[in-house]
């Protein structure tokens, strides 16, 4: 039959076909070659995070850093990858599927321990030894990239969350901008008055969904002193006083207040759009956020000002920042190599990401009080120096930031972050867009959901 | 081709040696088509076996997979937004079959009813579907804005109160409808439109002269001319539906309250929040599965059709 034989024609395509595919895809992810030369030996890392060609000066300072680094150690090469932004949670398990994943990735604190636990990040314990930068570096900052005893990463950016507050509208608003709210009844009180600038003015801006939500509600609670698990990690602990009080104030102001504004449903970008658009009071944010707002939001740095989390005196502020992992499947001479580039660039003061010399011959903003790998300590006092020497930027709008650092303890996202925010944007978006919200409901059905969450391969 | 036609025109069979010279005439023909198959091959149905296979799966993509069953299964069972995320999936079917299914439907009979600007009108009909998906969605957020939003400057003209649109438990999803609705309106409206115009013109005049009137000329010759492409439109409408994902993602991030998870929206989570692409596999093979149902029941309908 003529059909019988075009439809055997056809099957075999159709399994030559599918046949080329699979050879195509599943060929293995071999570990690269051990080499088994020398200290000197020729060694190729490919890193990530290179500055996108969009951002010249930047983009033109890395490489600057890499020849200068090239020069030093002439048996290594860097191979930068460009990415904007430099990780992106959708293709982060495709490159490593795919075997595309560089040798020394970016990350941000999030998804770090998520990182470790799945095994996709190499330990670099045995290597990080030679790094005599990470002596000085933060113990809570270094704990970011450990696990136990195991250390897998190097951090490259770190800060604790803060408010971020539009000082030219608290002077339309009649407020002082250098004596920013330190409770949640000052910042009430500064909403209101922002709100009643007019129509499109919002007092305090707040996140409720695309997990966002969930993240700023771990913000407020550990400023005011609460936790999000409990001491071993297997159960909620967000239930509590300190949880309920980050409800209740929300709630508050955004139906007794009227100062939140009336849209809600909010995600990363939005707070950022309506910083940088001048009409928002307010935010929960690190001095980050103004960096963001500047170079992308077309929001002034003189505008602005960062100050401590309100209520948290003397207690904890979630910490935030990134940092570099290896690729699992990196052979100790590219871990050697790639800890040889972390600790010129990100770790050195007056070099690489701390030239501050350099940032201002180019016009780029100077004097945020970030990174802060080093606190109090004598590279840290050094790198604090430089900043202040070629500061860009009014320094003072960060004091009352930077004062508060002193009795501030930096405090880890909870484990399975993700999937607790996910269940917290719930009664986070609950009491914003709705005004009969039960918030001892919310809590107790968000902690039962999150306990299941937390005991799942616990 | 032009030898195949020299050939008789009904042919059941040929003989061995004649089917194997019909492949050689045509090798050119397999050749593009190899092309395709082995894009398809490679870019669809590949990943959908990946798929397949990771939902009984756990993996890292660096250590070998493991295969844990039902577990996936079990975990995504287990999730309290497993439940809203089906039930918001089949309630923004419904009513995107209400609202979208109908909308299109009635746009194609009044634009085939035109005398005059048809031409203008399919175009500005049309339009919103060249528009790329997230700018729509971007511009619905706009006019959803509870404060200076267009839609609520336009009920404040006739003194209705703002609504709160996507910051709603009982409006958001409709409005994810309207949106949905909205940007695809174009393809519907041209696909009935075709429908339409290849109904002999002679059944209208005839209804006319029976003294017919709209209603009646709609109801007694166009729905029955068009009732099988109705169908086909119908499952169509349900399968692409049920795959809701850009409204969600970008509009209400499944909020407030997991009004607008939807099955697609928290498959994106498991993947690419959580890391666990076993969940989301597990959470995509059960889509797929009710889309298989659906797909079949076109495939039915579809080949009734063509006999």
């Amino acid at each position: 039959m003529r059909t019988t034989s075009h439809r055997r024609a056809l099957s075999l395509l159709l399994v030559a076909g599918l046949g080329l595919a699979a050879a195509s895809c599943g060929s293995d992810d071999k570990p690269a070659a051990q080499s088994s030369g020398g200290a000197d030996a020729k060694v190729t890392i490919t890193v990530g995070c290179e500055p996108p060609k969009s951002n010249p000066k930047e983009r033109a300072g890395w490489e600057e850093d890499v020849t200068a680094f090239q020069q030093l150690h002439p048996n290594i090469t860097i191979e930068s990858k460009d990415a904007f932004p430099c990780i992106n949670p959708d293709t982060f398990q495709a490159k490593l599927a795919g075997g595309t994943q560089e040798d020394v990735f970016y990350v941000y604190y999030t998804d770090v321990q998520k990182i470790i636990k799945a095994k996709q990040a190499a330990d670099i314990t045995p290597y990080v030894g030679s790094v005599k930068a990470l002596a000085d570096v933060r113990p809570d900052v270094k704990g970011v990239f450990a696990d136990g005893d195991k250390t897998y990463g190097i951090p490259r950016n770190n800060y604790n969350m803060g408010l971020v507050y539009n000082r030219k509208l608290f002077t339309q608003a009649g407020l002082n901008p250098d004596a920013p709210p330190k409770t949640w009844a000052e910042v009430h009180e500064a909403a209101k008055k922002i709100s009643a600038l007019g129509a499109g003015y919002t007092g305090f801006g707040e996140y409720s969904a695309g997990n966002t939500g969930g993240w700023h509600f771990a913000a407020s609670l550990y400023a005011r002193g609460g936790s999000m698990v409990s001491d071993d990690g297997k159960s909620a602990a967000f239930n509590s006083p300190e949880g309920k009080a980050v409800l209740e104030n929300l709630k508050q102001m955004r139906w007794d207040d009227n100062s939140m504004g009336t849209k809600q449903l909010l995600q990363w970008e939005d707070l950022m759009r309506m910083m940088g658009s001048g009409k928002l009071g307010m935010m929960i944010g690190a001095p980050d956020v103004v960096q963001s707002v500047n170079n992308d939001f077309q929001g002034k740095f003189d505008d602005y000002g960062v100050a401590a989390v309100p209520e948290s005196e003397g207690k904890a502020s979630l910490s935030g920042g990134d940092g570099y992992m290896f690729n699992p499947k990196a052979t100790p001479e590219k871990i050697k190599a790639g800890l040889l580039w972390l600790e010129f660039h990100e770790l050195t003061p007056g070099k690489g990401q701390f030239n501050y010399e350099r940032a201002k011959a180019q016009g780029r903003p100077v004097g945020l009080p970030i990174p802060d790998l080093y606190g109090d300590s004598a590279p840290g006092k050094q790198i604090v120096a430089l900043r202040k020497q070629f500061a860009t930027v009014p320094v003072e709008h960060f004091t009352p930031y930077v004062t508060a650092q002193a009795s501030i303890t930096n405090k880890l996202e909870p484990p399975k972050a993700q999937e607790l925010y996910a269940v917290l944007d719930v009664a986070m978006s609950a009491v914003l867009t709705r005004k009969d919200a039960d918030i001892d409901k919310l809590l107790a059905d968000a902690a039962s959901k999150a306990d299941k969450i937390l005991a799942k391969n616990s | 081709m032009a030898v195949l036609t020299a050939k008789p025109p009904v042919r059941r069979s040929l003989p061995q040696g004649a089917a194997r010279r019909a492949v050689g005439r045509n090798l050119t023909a397999y050749g593009f088509l190899c092309g395709a198959l082995i894009c398809f091959a490679f870019f669809s149905w590949y990943p959908m076996i990946r798929e397949i296979i990771l939902s009984f799966q756990s993996t890292n993509f660096v250590d070998p997979a493991q295969w844990v069953g039902f577990d996936n299964f079990r975990t995504v069972f287990a999730d309290s937004a497993f439940r809203s995320a089906w039930l918001n999936t089949a309630a923004f079917s419904g009513l995107a079959l209400v609202v979208g299914y109908a909308v299109p439907f009635v746009l194609a009979v009044v634009l085939n009813e035109l005398r005059h600007a048809k031409a203008y009108l399919r175009f500005v009909v049309y339009l919103p579907v060249m528009l790329p998906p997230a700018v729509g969605v971007l511009l619905f957020k706009w006019f959803y804005d509870p404060g200076a939003g267009l839609f609520n400057q336009i009920l404040d003209g006739f003194g209705i109160p703002p609504l709160s649109w996507l910051d709603s438990t009982s409006t958001a999803l409709i409005s994810l409808v309207i949106v949905s609705t909205w940007m695809n309106l174009g393809t519907g409206t041209l696909i009935y439109l075709a429908a339409l115009q290849s109904i002999p013109g002679e059944l209208y005049e005839s209804a006319e002269l029976d003294g017919a009137g709209l209603f009646r000329r709609v109801w007694h010759v166009t729905v029955p001319q068009t009732k099988l492409i109705l169908l086909v439109m119908l499952l169509l409408q349900v399968v692409a539906t049920m795959q809701v994902f850009i409204e969600p993602y970008l509009l209400t991030g499944g909020g407030p309250e997991n009004a607008t998870v939807t099955v697609a929206y928290l498959m994106y989570q498991y993947a690419f929040n959580f890391g666990d692409f076993g969940g989301g596999g597990a959470l995509g093979l059960m889509l797929m599965v009710v889309l298989m149902v659906f797909s079949a029941i076109y495939l039915r309908v579809s080949r009734d059709n063509q006999s």
